[in-house]
């Protein structure tokens, strides 16, 4: 263990780059502030490095803790510290950090440094979120990772840009502030921020049944869960292609990891109460937005469907309270973050060719682009679960998991395994095999250096995941069955 | 380890290695490396095999993991190897035939500009197929399973801008997840109740489990290992192209001929034969799941030969040759004669393999024409494909002391002595099918080699039936699917031309592959059936399914079988049914048009397949085409941001609207809602 704070560092430098960048102001230093923003990626990947190395894989606790006082009056401290469920995705976060500096190198033409510092500072801020023990920190972090994907969206958005920055906003705003109303409540209750605290703290069922669901109205909008996911298709179709991979990559993330952290071990017995209605809620998003997801004409919105039908396996994995469920979710989460990046920058090498999303524009893109061709491919096969790729695992653990629970929770999550299939390679058959079918497929260049060092990084986590997954549930074991361990046991109060 | 052992790990290796280097450089590389490399890979496979093989002969088993892929909820998911015979036996087959069908390619995709690329993904096969038999349990197997899937899709879909091809493959896929599905509930069925993946755990603790009941609906009782057996054997069924998941294999005769051989008829479509054979001390335990893996078997043995009657596709007819071969194998483990099954399996992937490569060899010779009907006459042009196809003809058909004589012959008396319930059935389909097989198949080879020279006269049936399955099925997404066709590669011989042989390369592998289609049957019975070769391996509950022990009872060598075949009821039927195909088509050929013309509402029946592809394509892909397509219109546009979340919005707007006209911008208008607010703030407070 280093005496350098890990968790501190991990949060300030990338927004201190994200600074930095700002400054190097208007797009006659474009270029010194692309530089600098890969400089600020690079750093910021590799001080979250240490919370792997020196993690202590035994312990299921909170690790690398940061405990200063902030606000006396009300007990609020800049209280950080992670388990073995929030290193990975805050590695995650780190890395996709880096990978869409690059991705937008010579993309973004126009307000280079506000486009590079808006994403060096919200993964500064998604990292507090990951790492936050206090719960008024971590509101903070939560909502103040709103304002520079409004930005992205608004600024560097298509054209319907205003109605899906407006919709994503409100949509998420009016979530998370539930969960204020829950914090406060529990502040009043144990006189304390600390989340921690809350863990300990016994609570009467209705009490739990409502803090539930003021957390399920934050998480399950940012997952997000049916029926409150229609923010997310407008989101991503006039986002970025940097703008969709943090989307898609981590933003989600944050629901399914809050539900892990607030809304499961707060409130157990509601969870348990509840969570047939969280199972069924999960399987229609399997099953529902799959076949959603199948006729859709638009590439963005049909892999953002197919986030959605993915993060259903998360959700799902989640209420099942065995292990494989557990930890297939959060397998499922680092994954999905490595495939979906993979799909929309796809779409992204391609939109940035022929400024289009539509599948009905393409048709043999293989023919012009055969190398990219391998690696939609090979990205297409991971998101349709091809065992091999990390796509498979977390989707394989939880289909176990959940035939341990039930055997027909277990039949509707597997029919992802012919819907996941059929919606995406569809498209790749309508977008890339085939005959050249006009003039700008057949004027396409392949890939150039940059973008097949992108690609090739994601191709070669997502297949080395595949092969050898164990590194991910190793962090997750000792936190996983402490988490379980808690959940089992109840907190209603002992009268 | 021994030295044998510390090889396992390098026999799938090579030939991922290999094509790995050929798929990843092989641009850059000059094109004559892209089959070196690869078929080095395969050969040191295939020689390590034999290694291997000969070290299980001698009675040595293997059984350990090569690392740990993950541990979750107290289980292992290990990545590890079971060698023993029936690991050994599968290895040998595959590899070998893998070796053959990478010569033959350098002769089949010479001019093809894709030829690296179809190495690597050969190689990729092998290493996938490799992984799959070698496996010591289930997680490994399943990624075998879909590994092998994967590369066929790919290799259906070689030619990517062929329409037909990126329909076949996408079908291919798809129809093989439908039997995944069931199969990895299957697994997961396997780990919730016995606990483990590992073979060895699985196989040792499912006796207790043998009379254990599952409520899946409630208030009714299954019986577990028949929901696990039956679970699985959907797996089975859609790569093993079992009715009604057969319908991807015809189709994938898109691809190029050689994976033909190898992918689609020798190795890959046996998986699932080989899986139940491995899964024996499961399938044991229920008789009600080999009494439907005997029907789904018959069934498919007898009805899908019926349609190789009516192709005139050569390759489409050794497709369905194919099929029903694989309905036999089912038949022989529904019977619980799995070595039988695998006995015949073996047999098959030579003379098949044979067989495709023949064709391929045919097709390459009538430069790239496909149609039996422009064909005729080419044994005199091509005298060692006519021989080789000749032998697997015979041999796929059963004559005696050809090798599918021994292995058929013994799943016809299994199907015979069974008493498991639809065996009756069962020996009726594989009776009857026999006589079929010999119809279609001596068919096939007098259109090809006897009779008249029909290309000189080209006029080409320009293969209606190709493009009645083109519009069959591509007109939703592919309406240029005829303007297309013009780029096919169905070229047939010009007006001057004649068929040519092949080069060495396409013939060496025809008689390699020769050889043991005629001779290993002979040889192999003895040990593989009555021996104690499986003895270890393959368990048969003998009280409850004894049909081995009478069939080894009957058995007094394979010469005395040969003999004995000769006036048997199948061999009659075989040869009735070459004599009737010599008849129809060599004697009389006006008798098939006859029949055709009377026979119209049969012939319809078989031209649509029996519905199956436009009942799939109607019901399966239509239908949730049109169930996603409302669900996104009423449940996402409509119901959920039409009227919940604009609706919301507007409604503020509304609101808003109506709030709006308070503000009215008077200045005594606010005067007088203040003052009317201190009145009632006063009145509140003063009452406290």
């Amino acid at each position: 263990m280093t005496d350098l704070p890990i968790l501190s560092l991990s949060i300030w430098v990338p927004i201190v780059a994200g600074l930095l960048v700002l400054c190097t102001g208007s797009d006659k230093n474009a270029s010194l502030a692309r530089w600098l923003a890969l400089a600020g990626s690079i750093a910021g990947f590799a001080v979250t490095l240490p919370l792997y190395l020196d993690f202590d894989f035994a312990n299921g606790g909170f690790q690398f803790q940061e405990r200063l006082q902030w606000v006396p009056a009300f007990n609020i401290y800049y209280h950080l510290g992670v388990d073995g469920i929030a290193v990975p995705l805050i590695l995650l976060t780190s890395f996709t950090t880096f990978i869409v500096v690059l991705a937008g190198w010579e993309v973004i033409q126009k307000r280079v440094a506000q486009y590079m510092a808006s994403f060096l500072i919200m993964s500064g801020i998604m990292i507090g979120v990951f790492s936050a023990l206090d719960a008024i920190l971590y509101y903070i972090f939560w909502e103040a990772m709103l304002i520079p994907m409004f930005l992205v969206i608004g600024i560097w958005g298509g054209p319907n840009r205003v109605y899906a920055t407006i919709k994503f906003f409100l949509y998420t705003l009016l979530g998370s502030l539930l969960m204020l109303v829950a914090f406060i409540y529990l502040y009043h209750q144990s006189n304390s921020f600390d989340i921690t605290e809350y863990y300990r703290m016994p609570l009467d069922l209705h009490v739990q049944v409502l803090i539930f669901i003021a957390f399920f109205m934050a998480f399950a909008v940012k997952i997000p869960m049916w029926p409150v996911h229609t923010w997310l298709p407008d989101a991503h179709v006039e986002a970025p292609t940097g703008g969709s991979v943090v989307l898609a990559a981590i933003a989600l993330k944050l629901g399914g990891y809050s539900f892990l952290r607030f809304a499961m071990p707060i409130a157990p017995d509601a969870s348990h109460y509840l969570s047939g209605v969280m199972i069924t809620l999960s399987l229609i998003a399997v099953v529902y937005i799959a076949l959603v997801a199948l006729v859709q004409q638009d590439m963005k919105k049909l892999i953002a469907y197919s986030s959605i039908s993915h993060m259903g396996f998360v959700t799902l994995g989640f209420f099942l309270f065995n292990p494989l469920g557990l930890e297939g979710a959060i397998v499922q989460m680092i994954s999905h973050g490595f495939i979906s990046s993979a799909m929309f920058l796809s779409v992204g090498v391609l939109y940035d060719r022929m400024h289009s999303r539509q599948i009905a524009d393409y048709g043999g893109v293989v023919n012009t682009m055969p190398t990219f061709t391998a690696f939609a491919v090979l990205f297409a096969m991971a998101n349709a679960g091809l065992p091999g790729t990390s796509g498979f695992v977390g989707e394989f653990l939880v289909i176990l998991g959940a035939v341990q629970v039930n055997f027909w929770y277990a039949f509707l999550a597997s029919t992802t395994l012919i819907f996941g299939a059929a919606y995406t390679l569809w498209m790749i058959k309508r977008v890339y095999y085939g005959e050249v079918t006009n003039t700008h497929v057949a004027a396409l260049t392949d890939i150039n250096r940059r973008e097949f060092l992108i690609l090739g990084l994601l191709a070669i986590l997502v297949l080395g995941f595949g092969i050898y997954p164990q590194p991910i549930t190793e962090m997750t074991h000792a936190t996983v069955s402490q988490l379980l361990e808690h959940m089992a046991s109840s907190k209603l109060p002992t009268l | 380890m021994s030295n044998v052992q510390s090889l396992y790990i390098w026999i799938p290796l090579l030939p991922l290695f290999a094509a790995a280097i050929v798929g990843l450089f092989g641009r850059k590389l000059p094109r004559a490396s892209a089959h070196w490399i690869t078929i080095a890979g395969v050969a040191a496979a295939f020689s390590l095999s034999v290694c291997v093989f000969m070290n299980a002969l001698d009675g040595h088993v293997f059984n350990g993991a090569v690392y740990t892929w993950l541990t979750s909820g107290g289980s292992q998911f290990e990545v590890g190897f079971l060698v023993d015979r029936l690991t050994a036996t599968m290895m040998v087959v595959v590899t070998f035939v893998s070796l053959m069908v990478h010569i033959y390619t350098i002769g089949y995709m010479q001019e093809d500009p894709g030829y690296s690329r179809f190495f690597s993904y050969i190689s990729l096969f092998t290493f996938s197929m490799l992984m799959l038999v070698m496996s010591n349990n289930f997680m490994q197997l399943f990624f075998g399973w879909e590994a092998v899937g994967l590369v066929s899709y790919l290799l259906i879909g070689f030619w990517v801008k062929r329409p037909t091809a990126i329909y076949a493959n996408l079908k291919a896929f798809l129809v093989n997840r439908v039997g995944d599905f069931g199969f990895l509930l299957g697994i997961g069925m396997v780990l919730y109740y016995l606990g483990s993946l590992d073979y060895a755990a699985v196989f040792s603790i499912a006796p207790q489990f043998a009379d254990a009941k599952v409520e899946l609906i409630p208030g009714t009782e299954w019986s577990l290992m028949t929901v696990i057996c039956i679970l699985l054997f959907i797996g089975a069924m859609g790569k093993s192209a079992q009715v009604p998941l057969h319908v991807w294999l015809p189709d994938s005769m898109e691809g190029p001929t050689p994976i033909s051989a190898l992918i689609h008829a020798a190795t890959m479509v046996t998986a699932g034969i080989f899986m139940v054979a491995r899964m024996s001390p499961l399938y044991e335990l229920s008789t009600t799941a080999l009494s439907f893996v005997l029907v789904i078997g018959a069934i498919t043995a007898l009805f899908m030969g019926f349609l190789g009657i009516i192709q005139n596709d050569i390759k489409r007819v050794v497709a369905y040759s194919t099929l029903s071969q694989l309905g036999y194998m089912t038949v022989a483990l529904g019977v619980s004669a799995y070595s039988v099954a695998v006995f015949h399996l073996m047999t098959h992937a030579f003379f098949k393999a044979l067989l495709f490569l023949g064709a391929g060899s045919v097709i390459m010779g009538m430069h790239h024409e496909q149609d039996m009907r422009n064909m005729g006459a080419l044994r005199k042009y091509m005298p060692i494909t006519w021989i080789t196809s000749l032998i697997g003809s015979l041999a796929l058909i059963g004559t005696p002391l050809f090798s599918g004589f021994y292995s058929k012959d013994s799943i016809i008396e299994a199907a015979k002595f069974s008493q498991i319930p639809g065996s009756g059935f069962a020996y009726f389909a594989v009776l009857a099918g026999v006589f079929v097989t010999a119809f279609y198949s001596f068919r096939m080879y007098f259109l090809v080699f006897h009779g008249k020279e029909k290309w000189m006269q080209a006029t080409h049936h320009e293969h209606e039936q190709h493009h009645a399955h083109v519009d069959e099925h591509t007109h939703t997404d592919h309406d240029d699917s005829h303007a297309n066709d013009a780029h096919e590669e169905h070229h047939g011989l010009g007006p001057n031309d004649t068929p040519h042989e092949s080069p060495w390369v396409v013939t060496l592998p025809l008689i390699l592959l020769a050889i043991p289609s005629v001779f290993i049957g002979y040889f192999a019975i003895e040990p593989m059936l009555f021996g104690s070769y499986f003895h270890d391996v393959i368990y048969v509950d003998h009280e409850a399914h004894g049909v081995m022990h009478i069939l080894a009872h009957h058995f007094h060598g394979a010469g005395a079988m040969a003999l004995h075949g000769l006036t048997s009821l199948p061999f009659i039927l075989a040869a009735s049914g070459v004599a009737l195909a010599w008849f129809f088509y060599m004697k009389h050929p006006d008798i098939p048009a006859a029949i055709r013309a009377r026979c119209s509402l049969i012939v319809y029946i078989l031209d649509n397949k029996y519905g199956f592809d436009s009942f799939n394509e109607k019901f399966f892909a239509a239908g949730s085409r049109f169930l996603g397509g409302k669900l996104w219109h009423y449940g996402d546009v409509k119901l959920i941001d039409g009227l919940l979340v604009n609706g919301t919005a507007n409604l503020v707007i509304r609101l808003a609207g109506v709030v709006r006209r308070l503000q009215t911008g008077l200045i005594y208008h606010y005067a007088f809602a203040m003052i009317i607010g201190v009145f009632l703030l006063l009145t509140f407070f003063m009452k406290i």
